[in-house]
């Protein structure tokens, strides 16, 4: 039996946290897309936190999840706020179509 | 009191131009009565220094106190610079009262008052110099007053044309005089005159390698300050300037291009007497260009038709008088011709101005004639300032110009005897030109049909005024200061101003030379009269006959076509080449063009990096981000 060590926990969270990076960049249709992928990078952090509490066996990990866990909530509805304003001002919310910066 | 009489025509050209928010009825006030001032000073110091021997070096600044070169600012008063003082002061006071009438139609009247005050200081600094820089000072002040005044009708083109080609010309001579000073400072160690010309004598055998060439030191400082002579005087192969330069005002050809500015290479010789008398070669150098001027700008002003151009080659013809009597060694008599040629000079030359106003800017005498009663003083003081010019009996170019030949006479080498016969000649010349110019202007019938001929009218007083005065100086100048100036005790006046090595003999005239040059001089008005005037149909003849002689004429030599040719179309050629291949193609192309090109070329591919889009920028981060933490695990 294989017995889940610090690693694979780690591991997890990298792969949460790859999987979040990369849904930004190939993301090539939807801002919300790329809103949910935000939130899987924090959640990557919350379990390499957590991971670490439980290894060091210090409960203040476990404290800053939560602590990120209303953050991520409330920086989501404003993140979905802006969207919503976003879309009445242009009809859309293909991220193609956000190239306001273009030099 | 020398101070005052330096520096209040330099007060005048400062305040009269400063004067103009005031009227320009203001700035004519202040400038005039400074310079009239000036005049009168010059007038008194003149008194004091032949009376009670009054003659001083007055230093005003240092200016040059490095080592062993010293050079000040100062006044120094002399028998020579003291008569340049009278000429200078009293023809331009004159000039300034008459530029009040003359130019009453300009909206720049300031402006000229100024210049011309201006003209006046530098002209004065030229004078009493004590040493070689402050008259390259006042050398230099006067040729850019000379441009900016030939060009003062800057929206004429012929004018400005002038002007810079004045100033160019002029600038060959100066880079000669410049060359002058050079050699003098290199060799004497310094440039004070006095110091100069003391070591000028234990310098006379010196020979130096000019340009792989050995030749005389003294005899190459003397070309090359004659060379700047040249220049300012419109001598032969430099006068093309000076006829060009009549498209200043009226007044400006007086003053400037007649009486004072164009004399200070006679001046410059004569000061530099101590010098050329050492060196035989300047000085025949300087007698033969004189002589070949003198005829050349005779012969071309025979067939000119503009009344000024006329009066203007003839002042180059009596500048190579000038030159010749300098260069055969009567110095003094060279500076009583051009005191005396000042006053009849500018005489002539407000004289046409007052017919040029008459005739409302007309200036071709084929278009005049004939109005000599519509304008009785201007003819009277034409006809006083043209018998002066000639020679006519006992007025004072009869005086100067015998003098010139007779000294020429006296010199006794074959040079001499040359040039006496080249002035008799050319006094011939001079009077048939003169005299044509008068009758084509005043008698005859009226040839021009664009103006009526009631409508021409008399000069206001203002401009007669000042004529009234120089036809005084044209008619006795001569007759009053030629004992003093000329006679036999002329070193009591002259002193160690002028030096002669060998003093001239005056020798018995035979009576022939004595009567040649005026009776050729008074036969010459009939005949001209009887020419011109009574039966054109000989010299329509004659001009048929010799088409070619006068074109070559009418055309100056072809004087101007040639420099075109040899130096205008080259350097215009090596400039444009210059320009278009030097400037523009190669520095313009590799330098700030090529820069501007570059930064615009890159920073085009960089705008390119600036996508828009939200997940380019996360990827560049991310890059960013994963080099650093690389770079700090590595570490």
């Amino acid at each position: 039996m294989i017995s889940i060590e610090l690693g694979h926990y780690l591991a997890l969270g990298g792969v949460i946290f790859l999987l979040g990076v990369i849904g930004i960049f190939l993301n090539r249709k939807n801002v919300i897309v790329i809103l949910m992928s935000v939130e899987l990078i924090l959640l990557a952090v919350n379990i390499n936190l957590v991971a670490f509490s439980i290894y060091s066996n210090d409960i203040t990990g476990q404290i800053f999840t939560f602590f990120i866990l209303t953050v991520a909530a409330a920086e989501a509805a404003i993140g979905l706020a802006i969207i919503v304003s976003y879309y009445r001002n242009r009809g859309s919310i293909r991220v193609q179509e956000i190239n306001e910066m273009k030099g | 009191m020398p101070y005052i009489l330096i520096f209040f025509p330099l007060l005048g050209s400062i305040l009269g131009y400063f004067a103009k928010s005031l009227g320009d009825r203001y700035s004519e006030i202040i400038t005039t009565t400074l310079v009239v001032i000036s005049a009168i000073l010059s007038c008194i110091i003149f008194y004091n220094g032949v009376v009670h021997d009054v003659y001083e070096n007055y230093k005003i600044l240092d200016w040059i106190n490095s080592g062993n070169f010293k050079v000040n600012w100062s006044i120094n008063i002399d028998p020579l610079s003291s008569i340049m003082l009278i000429v200078v002061t009293s023809v331009s006071s004159l000039v300034h009262i008459y530029s009040i009438g003359y130019m009453s139609h300009d909206p720049n009247k300031p402006r000229f008052m100024s210049y011309l005050s201006l003209f006046t200081f530098s002209m004065l600094m030229l004078v009493v110099s004590d040493n070689f820089l402050q008259l390259f000072f006042g050398w230099e002040g006067v040729g850019l007053c000379s441009y900016l005044l030939i060009g003062f009708w800057y929206k004429k083109e012929s004018a400005n044309n002038a002007a810079i080609k004045a100033f160019l010309v002029n600038r060959v001579g100066d880079f000669g005089l410049a060359i002058g000073i050079f050699l003098i400072f290199y060799y004497f160690g310094t440039v004070n005159y006095n110091e100069v010309f003391i070591k000028a004598a234990s310098l006379v055998d010196k020979e130096i390698n000019f340009l792989g060439f050995n030749t005389n030191l003294i005899t190459i400082i003397c070309l090359a300050l004659f060379i700047g002579s040249m220049g300012k005087s419109a001598q032969f192969l430099f006068h093309t300037w000076l006829p060009d330069a009549m498209e200043g005002p009226t007044p400006v050809s007086a003053l400037i291009h007649a009486a004072t500015m164009v004399t200070a290479g006679v001046f410059l010789v004569v000061r530099c007497s101590p010098l050329f008398e050492y060196s035989q070669v300047a000085l025949n150098f300087v007698a033969i260009t004189g002589m070949v001027t003198a005829v050349f700008a005779a012969s071309v002003a025979l067939v000119q038709n503009d009344i000024k151009k006329i009066i203007a080659y003839s002042t180059c013809s009596q500048l190579g008088y000038m030159f010749f009597a300098a260069g055969v060694g009567a110095y003094h008599v060279a500076i009583f011709h051009l005191f005396t040629h000042a006053f009849f000079k500018a005489l002539l030359f407000l004289g046409s101005g007052s017919v040029i106003h008459a005739f409302k800017n007309e200036q071709d005498i084929r278009l005049m004639g004939g109005v000599w009663k519509k304008l009785p003083y201007t003819w009277i003081l034409m006809l006083i300032g043209t018998l002066a010019l000639t020679g006519f009996p006992f007025l004072s170019g009869f005086y100067s110009k015998d003098a010139i030949i007779e000294f020429a006479f006296f010199k006794g080498t074959p040079l001499g005897y040359y040039a006496m016969t080249i002035g008799i000649f050319t006094a011939f010349l001079t009077a048939i030109y003169s005299w044509r110019l008068f009758f084509m202007t005043f008698h005859g019938n009226y040839n021009n049909k664009k103006i009526l001929k009631e409508e021409t009218h008399e000069s206001p007083l203002i401009m007669l005024l000042p004529l009234t005065f120089l036809a005084v100086g044209a008619v006795f100048a001569g007759f009053l200061f030629k004992e003093m100036l000329i006679g036999h005790h002329y070193l009591d006046f002259w002193k160690n101003s002028i030096l002669f090595v060998k003093e001239i003999e005056h020798l018995h005239l035979p009576l022939w030379l004595l009567l040649i040059t005026p009776v050729l001089v008074v036969l010459a008005i009939p005949i001209t009269y009887y020419l011109y005037i009574k039966d054109t149909s000989i010299l329509d003849g004659l001009k048929k006959f010799n088409e070619p002689l006068y074109n070559f004429l009418l055309n100056k030599w072809y004087f101007d076509e040639l420099y075109e040719f040899l130096f205008v179309k080259p350097i215009k050629f090596i400039g444009f080449i210059l320009w278009k291949k030097g400037d523009q193609n190669i520095i313009d192309r590799y330098g700030p063009d090529g820069f501007s090109k570059a930064i615009k070329f890159f920073s085009n591919k960089a705008v390119k990096f600036q996508s828009g889009f939200i997940y380019d920028y996360a990827f560049v981060m991310l890059l960013g981000l994963s080099f650093l933490l690389t770079y700090l695990i590595i570490n």
